[in-house]
């Protein structure tokens, strides 16, 4: 090599086919365009399809009588009402199963996810054997084995199990007793409110006091006396304004009081012994991420060991067990969908099922629940995303 | 000057060692902890002999008819009679050799890759993904090389489960793999936006309604008269949802590559594709191969689903075995076999992944 | 240069992917096409359609769709069956997933106006009834208020229940599964105290029961349901094709024609018969060959053959003819005439 190029001098530009500008606009253009020519092609065949069937579009149908009976409503329900209405309860159960599913789910899978860690051997194995045994069998089968081996195998109500004369356990449901307010149950309400005011005080000014003073005051045990006593208090003054329907065997079934149907339980139980798996997983995951050293320095200040983890490994773990548990979450109300296979009245089962069937207007309804699905995924990431913020702006 | 002779060392005393020391430090150390161990015996006495009993000791084994079982325990007679459905469906009995076949020629083309010395694994990875499915598709479809065809309708039970995750694997995984690179491609940001919106529109949606709409609504959205398999739909349905999936686990993959390996491939002047299926897709890979592991097992657990657009895979041969009118009554015995097959599979994938990631946790070590 | 080339050739691509989509009506051109008919059924309904431990499909419903086979192909088994459950089966017809929807479907005015499909004809009539244990000693339907139903959803059944009982002002709690088999199922368990549906369907549904004499079928039938075949609308040489099918089946019945004395009935005397085995051409333009009818008596029989071996005296349901008799036999089967 005798000759060398100027260091100094620029490089000659690219022919314009190898600047990877140009080829990066070219690409994009060409898949833009490959992505609107797909769905165009897709929905003029929708469109045409739909005109040449003589299938009824729009959303009109949404304020059509429905006529058919729903199991189990958290809204007022009959068969008069619309279909658009099924879309609220069906929504409305969906998160209803998926809401007490993410708590029994978290604190089941925080028991299990602490004990994987004990010091007790047999502890430590029963934790590890249920995370195995619980994640490694599909979620249908097990929501299937609750429902047809489990629940539906409890005793009819003629020979309901019976707690008290006022809890009744069927194969047809849970029955319970149901408070009714009488006049006078409002101040009740309002002593709750006002001692929940008091200790959201009560616990600013403690901590407080402990970053001025270090002086530790049992802010949580005060609020919890607080939030009990001053509402029983209300009540017994105002001559206890509550009186209860208790559930009796009437004809075919228990009638009166609160009933929880066996489909709900039996989803509940398979979506959150299953979850609860992989959520100790992840926090078993979490409280390994904290270095050994937190755990010796907490144990060189003296803290007890369930203060430790009290205060030490757990706010720390939580940091990395977030985002992962956010997607336990996503995947729970996701998988409460399975509903469809025990008929249990959620989204899936009663709106893009009954109502689509008995409207025709599969376009339209599935559109709904997807999007409705995908709302609920972007919510929850929204409000975990910010919550992970927050937890994150804890360290320096 | 008096010798310091070395005494022997004291045994260490006797509530220490032993399986007394084992028990007083593992079970019984403190009050707490020794009614938690009180506490799960009991539970273990409560559950673990009755399951026992039900499942093996009382159990019925031999027998060719529902009245061969005394009802006591368990009756294993309804999986054996039952068994070639559970396995196969309804794939005619004189032509399963084939699948048995395809198995075995997958078991033993795979089975090399995992010996050390294997040289030839790049030739036979190659072998794996372009020529056998070839040859698995002429086996089990038929209609070719003098084999009777078999319709897909006739496929069932654990064959259509593991046809089902194998093929969505194999199809999820390159295409997660474009999706993961799209979704980092900074100087593109149209075709990040369309990456982020599928990878994102796919794991916001319960697989059912994917299945729902490849099974019934896909003809709506096709020229009249093109239609394909219903299984192939499925197939479809499943591996895009997959996708999506293992785009966002090769993304993380992508993310834990350090960036003086992007740097380096662009300072030896390799142009895109090289520096990234030479230098960072492959340590990427590397670094995630649990992750991927842990998406198919819970793809091969979501193959479970089919059944509910009316696919006879194993747990929907099963239920579908449950109302056999001759057959009343069984289903606890249906569920737990099902369980136990699926659990096999599962657990012995866990466990995989969990030995790959001890082995392959190298040079990132911190 | 090459980027435009490129873009014209993308853009031009586009355009025609955009611009192919298929003419209207071409249901029977496809299906000639593929060589087989895609035929909806129950997914497991013993005497309308189950698949029997060999895979194959048997039932009422199954014998038409195998009726069109033959008409269209002279061949009885060139049909395809896909199972599907009650609240698929609309979506799957409407999208072209299946050719015909024969699957113990009620034919009612909402569902030919606003689906967008056609009932070709009535395979079977039927009304709603109610089975219940008979350890509850329930004799009228009208005493069941309170009780819980089990019902298949998105049917008309689950519609006919809530206006039964709101009509009588009785109350009920529902109960609903997407399939025959898992009603029945918890029916059976005891998670409701009454099943609902078709009457065939509760006879047929009884016999899954591990003691079918346990429950009993109360006498009340509450609705109409005219159960019959469904094509998608917008072609109507296939939607006359599908009706004509069940046509002829019954107006063989009526000649007495069936698929034993076809062949012999070939050389009859009598035109109608004449004209229905093709033996005198006629111009019928349905656009298959001139010998479907039959073809189809051939290989599958004649309406009182089919009835008689999925749900009547040959079959475990044994089901009276009833409504179903012709209507020469006082019963309301009616087909117009092969001329």
């Amino acid at each position: 090599m005798t000759q060398m190029t100027d260091p100094t001098g620029a490089p000659p530009r690219p022919p314009f086919w190898n600047d990877p500008k140009i080829r990066a606009i070219v690409f994009q253009v060409v898949v833009t365009l490959g992505v609107i020519a797909v769905g165009v092609y897709l929905v003029r065949n929708l469109m045409h399809n739909l005109e040449v069937r003589g299938i009824s579009t729009g959303f009109g149908f949404l304020e059509n009588r429905a006529g058919f009976a729903i199991n189990q409503s958290l809204i007022a329900y009959d068969q008069t009402s619309s279909y658009g209405r099924t879309f609220f309860v069906g929504l409305l159960n969906t998160l209803l199963v998926s809401g007490l599913g993410i708590v029994l789910a978290t604190i089941l899978g925080f028991i299990i996810g602490i004990a994987r860690l004990s010091r007790n051997w047999l502890i430590s194995k029963l934790a590890a054997a249920y995370i195995e045994i619980f994640r490694n069998i599909p979620l249908l089968l097990q929501i299937l084995f609750w429902y047809f081996a489990v629940f539906l195998n409890l005793p009819p109500p003629s020979e309901a199990l019976s707690l008290g004369d006022a809890v009744f356990l069927t194969q047809r449901g849970l029955y319970l007793p149901q408070p009714m307010a009488q006049s006078g149950f409002g101040w009740t309400v309002f002593a709750f409110l006002a001692a929940a005011v008091a200790s959201y005080f009560l616990v600013r000014w403690s901590r407080r006091r402990q970053d001025r003073t270090g002086q530790l005051f049992p802010a949580f045990m005060v609020s919890l006396a607080l939030l009990i006593l001053v509402p029983l208090g209300a009540f017994m003054v105002t001559g206890r304004p509550l009186a209860w329907t208790v559930p009796a065997l009437e004809g075919f079934n228990f009638t009166g009081g609160l009933s929880v149907i066996p489909e709900l339980g039996a989803l509940l139980a398979a979506l959150s012994i299953y979850t609860a798996a992989f959520i100790a997983e992840t926090v078993r995951a979490g409280i390994l991420a904290v270095s050994h050293g937190q755990t010796e320095a907490a144990s060189a200040l003296g803290l007890r060991r369930s203060w430790t983890l009290r205060l030490v490994i757990l706010p720390q773990a939580m940091r990395v067990t977030i985002p992962p548990l956010t997607s336990q979450y996503l995947n729970l109300t996701k998988n409460s969908s399975l509903a469809t296979a025990i008929g249990y009245p959620d989204l899936v089962s009663l709106f893009a099922g009954t109502t689509l069937n008995q409207t025709g207007q599969a376009v339209e309804v599935m559109a709904m629940t997807m999007a409705v699905y995908l709302a609920i995924s972007l919510v929850i990431s929204f409000f975990m995303n910010w919550y992970n913020a927050r937890m994150a702006l804890v360290e320096r | 000057m008096a010798t310091l002779q070395k005494q022997a060392d004291l045994l260490p005393p006797v509530v220490s060692t032993g399986i007394v020391g084992w028990l007083r430090k593992n079970l019984f150390d403190t009050p707490l902890n020794a009614a938690l161990t009180l506490l799960a015996l009991y539970l273990l006495y409560l559950t673990v002999p009755p399951f026992l009993e039900w499942a093996l000791l009382k159990a019925d084994w031999s027998g060719t008819r529902s009245a061969d079982c005394s009802r006591a325990g368990a009756c294993w007679v309804f999986i054996e009679v039952r068994l070639n459905q559970f396995m196969y469906g309804f794939y005619p009995v004189a032509q399963q050799w084939r699948v048995n076949l395809t198995v075995a020629l997958l078991v033993v083309l795979v089975l090399p890759l995992f010996i050390k010395r294997f040289a030839l694994k790049r030739w036979l990875a190659a072998l794996i993904l372009l020529v056998y499915p070839v040859i698995a598709f002429h086996l089990l479809v038929g209609g070719s090389f003098g084999l009777v065809h078999v319709e897909t309708s006739k496929w069932g039970g654990l064959f259509l489960t593991l046809v089902i995750a194998v093929v969505g694997m194999v199809a999820a995984l390159p295409l997660g793999i474009l999706l993961a690179l799209g979704r980092r491609a900074e100087n593109m940001p149209v075709l990040k936006a369309l990456c982020v919106a599928f990878i994102e529109l796919w794991r916001g949606v319960p697989l059912i309604t994917v299945l729902f709409m490849s099974s019934v609504m896909l003809p709506f959205f096709l020229p009249e008269g093109l239609n394909f398999d219903k299984l192939l739909r499925a197939l479809i349905g499943v591996a895009l949802f997959e996708a999506a999936y293992m785009a966002e686990v090769v993304r993380g993959g992508l993310q834990g590559i350090p960036k003086g390996q992007y740097e380096a491939a662009d300072a030896l002047g390799l142009g895109y594709w090289k520096s990234t299926f030479l230098v960072t897709l492959p340590q990427a890979l590397k670094l995630v191969i649990p992750g991927i592991v842990n998406t198919f097992i819970a793809l091969f657990k979501d193959t479970s689903l089919v059944l509910i657009i009316g696919l006879f895979d194993l747990l929907g041969s099963i239920q579908a075995a449950n109302s056999d009118t001759n057959w009343l009554g069984f289903s606890v015995e249906g569920y737990v076999f099902a369980a136990c097959v699926y659990w096999v599979f599962c657990f012995g994938m866990s466990r995989y992944s969990q030995w790959l990631e001890a082995k392959l946790h190298t040079g990132h070590k911190r | 240069m090459k980027m435009r080339t490129m873009m014209t050739v993308v853009s031009t691509v586009a355009l025609a992917i955009a611009a192919g989509t298929a003419h209207a009506g071409a249901t029977f051109d496809a299906v000639k096409k593929k060589g087989f008919v895609q035929c909806g059924v129950n997914s497991g309904l013993p005497g309308f359609s189950a698949p029997d431990d060999k895979g194959v499909w048997k039932g009422i419903d199954v014998d038409v769709c195998r009726a069109v086979a033959a008409a269209v192909f002279g061949d009885a088994s060139k049909v395809k069956f896909t199972p599907l459950t009650a609240k698929e089966r609309f979506t799957a017809l409407q999208s072209g997933e299946i050719d015909i929807l024969s699957r113990n479907t009620t034919w009612t005015v909402t569902r030919d106006g606003g689906l967008g499909i056609s009932f070709t004809g009535v395979t079977y009539y039927d009304g709603q009834g109610f089975l219940i244990k008979k350890k509850l000693k329930v004799k009228s339907a009208l005493k069941l208020s309170g009780a819980t139903v089990c019902v298949q959803s998105g049917t008309t059944t689950e519609l006919n229940l809530a206006d039964y009982f709101g009509l009588h002002k009785m109350k009920f709690k529902p109960v609903v599964y997407d399939t025959a088999d898992e009603t029945v199922k918890s029916f059976e368990a005891g998670r409701c105290d009454v099943l609902t549906s078709d009457q065939s369907q509760l006879y047929a549904l009884r016999i899954k029961l591990a003691q079918p004499d346990s429950a009993v079928v109360l006498p009340e039938i509450i609705s109409k349901e005219p159960l019959g075949p469904s094509v998608r609308q917008g072609d109507a040489e296939w939607f006359n094709i599908v009706r004509w099918s069940l046509f002829a089946m019954l107006d063989a019945e009526e000649l007495g024609v069936n698929s034993k004395n076809a062949d012999e009935m070939k050389t009859s005397k009598n035109p109608e018969v004449k004209r229905l085995l093709g033996v005198d051409v006629i111009k019928h333009g349905l656009g298959v060959n001139d010998d479907w009818a039959y073809q189809i008596v051939k290989q599958v029989g004649n309406y009182a053959e089919v009835f008689d071996r999925n749900v009547g005296a040959g079959s475990p349901l044994k089901i009276a003819r009833g409504l179903n008799a012709l209507w020469n036999k006082g019963g309301i089967q009616y087909a117009p005439p092969i001329r």
